[in-house]
C-alpha cells in the first residue's frame, strides 16, 4: 500500500511507546478545578456566575461573547470560589473561574437519544454550540464556526484528524482504539451538519491497530474511508492533512479549508460531538496523555477540564528525576510552562515532563545558511530569511519570505544546526507586524 | 522540580545536528581523498594538508582572541577550510605555501566578515586565488607525477605532449615532470586552432590529434578515476572523492542539487563542445572533463559550502548550472586550463541575487 503524505516536514522520534499501550483510565474527581475563560481561538467567554454561586457539573458558567467564541461549563459540582487570573496551560496567567468541589459530582440533566442522527442539521449544530466544543487537537477553533460556512461555500468532504503527529501524545490513539464507533457516529453528525458526501479518517502508519480497526468498522460504509498516512511531522496540521488526503491545496494568506470544500475535525472533537448530540453532554472532560522520559507511570487519563496539572502528575507517580521542563501539549508546538499549578483545558492533549537531559537550552549561533529550514518547511517558506529580517527589523522582507503564512510547526527550528530559535523570531515578527498594522490603522483614522 | 524551570519556546525537540557535527563529517568525507594523495604522492601530501589545517585553526583562534569573541575552533570549520585549501595546491609546493594560504583564507576570507556564516565567498577558494595570483609558478608548475606512473602511461603521454609542443610551438611550454591532463588537453587544442599552418605545424596538428585521441582513451579515464595523474593534492582520485561525497549525501549534509546541476552542465557542454572542431574528434568525451581537474572536489565539497550558496531549491540548481557553464567556458575558451575555483567564486558572489530572484511561492499561493 502506498501511503499518502505532504511535501516537506521532519521525522522526530515518535516516542509513543511510553503510553500507547496504556488504556484510558478515569482520573479521580478533582476537588478543585480552574476553568479558563479562554480555551479557544476567538474572544474569551463571559462569566455568568459570581463568587459564592453553587454549580452543578455541566452547568454553563460562561457564555460565548460573540460568534467566534464558545460557552464554558462547570466540570465538577460545588461552589465558585474565585474569578481571577490564574496560571494558564499556554504559559501566561489568564482569567479563570475556580470551582471548589463538593465531592458529589451532581450533574445537570442529561438525556439519551439513540436516534440522535435523525435530528435536523440545525438541531445537531445547536447541540454542538451548546456543549461549548472547540477543536481539541490544540488550536481550539470553535467547532460550530467551522460548521457554519458561508452559503456560497459548498462542503463536500469532512476529514477526521487522527494523525496525532506530535511525538509522545497518545490520547487520540487510545480514544480511536477504545471509542471507534462513537467517533464514527460523531463523524456522521459532522457529515449531516455540513451536507458533505464524503468522510475520511486520516491516521498515520505508526497506529496500525487503529487503521485496522476503522477499516473493519467502515467495511459497510460506502462514503467513509480510512486514509493511512506516512509518518511525517506536521501531518496533523490542517493544510498538510487536507493535501495528503485529497491533494487539494488550501490557499495561503489566511485561506480556510472551506475554500477547497473541506472541514477538518480532530477525532477527540468528533467524540465530543457525539456525546453532545446524543446526551446533550457539554464538553467537561477529555483524554490527556501524561508522558515524558522521566514520568514514572506514563498514562492516558480521562480527566475533567480544569484539573490541576500537578494532580495528574501525582496520579502518574511523579517524576523519576528532577523536572527541568514542563510542556503543555506536544513537544513540537506545545508550551513550556513555569508551573504545574496550571489547569488542563479543552485543547490539552498532553502534559510532558522533561529532565535535565532533554531540556536542552542551546545557544544560538549565526546562521550558516545551510538551508535545512528551507528544505523542511511544509509551507515552502524561507524561515531563516524571516528570522534574520525580523532581527534586523526589515518586516517587509520578512513578509515576503512568508512571515504571515507560517503556522509555527517548528520543523525549521527542529533541524537548525545553529540552534536558531526560528519560531521565536517568527513569533516576534508576527507581533511586530500586528502592531505595525494597528498603528497604521490608527494613523488612517486620525 | 528544578529551582528555575527551563521555559523556552517550542519546539522542545531537536534533531541534534549541530555545527561541529556538520564540519567534522565533511573532514571525514575528505579522508579517502587524502589517503589517495598519500598513496600516489607520498607522505608529503599529508604534511602539506595538516600544515594548512593547523595554520587555519591557529589563525582563527588568534583572530578570535584579538576580536574578543569566543574561540570556536573546535567546531571544525577552520580545520576544514585549511584542509580544503591545502587540497588545492600541488604536492610539489613548498611547506610555507599552505600556511600562508590558510592564514589568508581565515583572515580575509572569513574573520573580517564576522566569522562562520557571514563570509560572502568560499574562504578556501579565496585562499587559493590569492596563492595563484601571488605565486603563480609555485601553484601551476610544480606538478608532480604520480608514483606508480607505469600503471597508466598517462605521464608518458604528458611528456610526449610536452616534447612535441616544445619542438613545434612558438611558445615554449615549460612542463615539468608531468602536466595535468587538462593542461595537456588545452595545449593540444590551442595547437589545432592556428589558422594558417606551415608544413611543420600540419604535422604537429596530426600529432596533437593523435595524442588527443589517447587522452580520451579509456585507459586515461581509468587513471583519472583512480587517481594516477598529476594535479592538486585533493583532486587526485575521483573515486576517493566520490566515496566522501556519497557519505555526505547519505548523512544529509550536502544537498544533491548543486553537484548534480554542476556536473550535468559540464557533461552536456563537454559532450558538444569538448572536442576539436573540424576533426574526427568533433564531439568531446564528457567523462574526461568530469574526472579531471578539481571538478569533483569543487562540485561536492566547495560548491556545496552552506554559507556561500543559495538558500532556495531553485537557486541551488541555478548556482550549479552557472558553475558548470563558467567552468567549461574557462576550460574551453579561456587561457587557463582549470576553471572550477573561479567559477565557484563568481557564483558565490551571485548567491544573494539568485536567492532574491528565486523566492519560493508559499504552499497554496494564490495566483494573481
Amino acid at each position: 500500500m502506498r501511503l499518502k503524505t505532504f511535501p516537506g516536514g521532519v521525522h522526530p522520534h515518535d516516542s509513543k511507546h511510553y503510553s500507547n499501550s496504556v488504556p484510558i483510565t478515569s482520573a479521580p474527581l478533582p476537588t478543585r478545578v480552574l476553568i479558563p475563560v479562554s480555551q479557544h481561538i476567538g474572544s474569551p467567554s463571559t462569566p455568568i456566575v459570581k463568587v459564592g454561586d453553587e454549580v452543578q457539573t455541566g452547568q454553563k458558567i460562561a457564555e460565548a461573547s460573540g460568534f467566534v467564541s464558545i460557552a464554558q461549563h462547570a466540570t465538577i459540582s460545588g461552589k465558585i470560589t474565585k474569578i481571577e487570573r490564574f496560571p494558564h496551560p499556554t504559559g501566561n496567567d489568564q482569567l479563570a473561574i475556580e470551582i471548589t468541589g463538593d465531592g458529589e459530582d451532581r450533574w445537570v440533566n442529561l438525556v439519551d437519544e439513540p436516534g440522535f442522527l435523525e435530528l435536523s442539521a440545525e438541531e445537531l449544530k445547536q447541540r454542538i454550540t451548546d456543549a461549548g466544543i472547540c477543536g481539541m487537537g490544540g488550536a481550539g477553533f470553535p467547532t460550530h464556526v467551522k460548521l457554519s460556512p458561508p452559503p456560497d461555500k459548498k462542503i463536500d468532504t469532512v476529514i477526521l484528524n487522527g494523525v496525532e503527529c506530535e511525538p509522545f501524545l497518545t490520547s487520540d490513539h487510545r480514544l480511536m482504539l477504545e471509542h471507534s464507533s462513537e467517533i464514527l457516529q460523531g463523524l456522521k453528525v459532522l457529515l449531516k451538519v455540513t451536507g458533505a458526501k464524503q468522510g475520511m479518517i486520516g491516521i498515520e502508519a505508526n497506529k496500525p491497530d487503529a487503521i485496522k480497526l476503522f477499516e473493519q468498522l467502515l467495511a459497510k460504509e460506502n462514503n467513509i474511508s480510512v486514509v493511512p498516512l506516512k509518518l511525517q511531522y506536521p501531518q496533523g496540521a490542517e493544510k498538510q492533512l487536507i493535501y495528503a488526503a485529497t491533494r487539494r491545496k488550501v490557499p495561503n494568506k489566511g485561506g480556510l479549508p472551506l475554500a477547497v470544500g473541506v472541514v477538518v475535525q480532530n477525532v477527540a472533537t468528533a467524540y465530543a460531538v457525539y456525546e453532545a448530540c446524543r446526551y446533550r453532554k457539554p464538553l467537561v472532560e477529555r483524554v490527556i496523555t501524561i508522558s515524558g522520559p522521566i514520568v514514572k507511570k506514563p498514562a492516558n487519563y480521562r480527566a475533567r477540564i480544569g484539573t490541576i496539572m500537578a494532580d495528574l502528575v501525582a496520579l502518574s507517580g511523579g517524576a523519576s528525576e528532577m523536572i527541568a521542563k514542563i510542556i503543555s501539549g506536544g513537544p513540537m508546538m506545545g508550551f513550556a510552562i513555569p508551573t504545574l499549578e496550571a489547569p488542563m483545558s479543552k485543547g490539552s492533549s498532553g502534559l510532558l515532563l522533561f529532565g535535565e537531559k532533554q531540556a536542552h537550552d542551546l545557544a544560538e549561533h549565526d546562521c550558516l545558511r545551510c538551508a535545512r529550514c528551507v528544505d523542511v518547511c511544509p509551507l515552502n517558506l524561507m524561515p531563516s530569511i524571516i528570522a534574520s529580517s525580523v532581527k534586523y527589523k526589515d518586516l517587509d522582507m520578512a513578509v515576503k519570505a512568508g512571515l504571515n503564512d507560517c503556522m509555527k510547526c517548528g520543523s525549521c527550528a527542529y533541524v537548525c544546526p545553529a540552534h536558531i530559535r526560528l519560531v521565536q523570531w517568527i513569533d516576534t515578527g508576527k507581533m511586530r507586524w500586528a502592531d505595525m498594522q494597528r498603528s497604521k490603522e490608527k494613523a488612517r483614522k486620525a | 522540580m528544578r529551582e528555575s524551570l527551563v521555559v523556552t519556546p517550542a519546539p522542545h525537540l531537536h534533531d541534534r545536528t549541530n555545527i561541529p557535527m556538520v564540519m567534522w563529517n565533511v573532514v571525514i568525507a575528505l579522508v579517502p581523498a587524502l589517503i589517495a594523495a598519500v598513496w600516489f604522492w607520498g607522505i608529503k601530501s599529508l604534511m602539506l594538508t595538516l600544515l594548512g589545517a593547523v595554520a587555519a585553526v591557529v589563525t582563527e583562534a588568534l583572530v578570535q582572541k584579538f576580536r574578543k569573541v569566543p574561540v570556536s575552533v573546535a567546531d571544525g570549520s577552520a580545520f576544514l577550510t585549511g584542509m580544503l585549501l591545502s587540497f588545492n595546491i600541488s604536492v610539489g609546493a613548498p611547506y610555507w605555501l599552505p600556511v600562508v594560504g590558510a592564514a589568508f583564507a581565515i583572515i580575509v576570507g572569513k574573520q573580517v566578515f564576522g566569522g562562520l556564516g557571514n563570509n560572502p565567498v568560499n574562504p578556501a577558494l579565496l585562499g587559493r586565488a590569492f596563492l595563484l595570483a601571488s605565486w603563480p609558478t609555485l601553484m601551476t608548475d610544480k606538478w608532480v607525477a604520480a608514483k606508480n606512473a607505469a600503471m597508466s602511461g598517462l605521464n608518458d603521454l604528458s611528456l610526449i605532449a610536452a616534447d612535441s609542443l616544445q619542438v613545434g610551438f612558438p611558445k615554449a611550454y615549460n612542463l615539468v615532470t608531468g602536466a595535468t591532463p587538462l593542461k595537456v588537453a588545452q595545449t593540444l587544442r590551442d595547437s589545432t586552432w592556428i589558422s594558417s599552418l606551415s608544413p611543420d605545424q600540419v604535422a604537429n596538428k596530426a600529432l596533437s590529434l593523435s595524442i588527443f585521441e589517447n587522452l580520451f582513451d579509456f585507459g586515461t579515464l581509468r587513471s583519472l578515476f583512480v587517481g594516477n595523474i598529476g594535479g592538486c593534492i585533493g583532486e587526485v582520485s575521483v573515486f576517493a572523492l566520490l566515496l566522501g561525497a556519497l557519505w555526505l549525501i547519505y548523512k544529509n549534509i550536502i544537498d544533491w542539487r548543486i553537484p548534480s546541476a554542476y556536473l550535468g552542465t559540464v557533461f552536456v557542454i563537454a559532450f558538444f563542445f569538448g572536442g576539436i572542431p573540424g576533426s574526427s574528434l568533433s564531439l568531446g568525451l564528457p567523462f574526461f572533463h568530469l574526472f579531471s581537474g578539481g571538478l569533483m572536489l569543487g562540485a561536492f565539497f566547495m560548491a556545496t559550502d552552506y554559507t556561500t550558496t543559495p538558500l532556495t531549491k531553485k537557486g541551488r540548481i541555478i548556482f550549479g548550472v552557472g558553475c558548470g557553464l563558467l567552468t567549461m567556458v574557462i576550460r574551453l575558451v579561456g587561457g587557463y586550463p582549470e576553471g572550477v575555483s573561479y567559477s565557484i567564486l563568481f557564483m558565490n558572489v551571485m548567491s544573494p541575487l539568485i536567492d532574491r530572484m528565486t523566492m519560493p511561492k508559499a504552499f497554496g499561493e494564490v495566483k494573481k
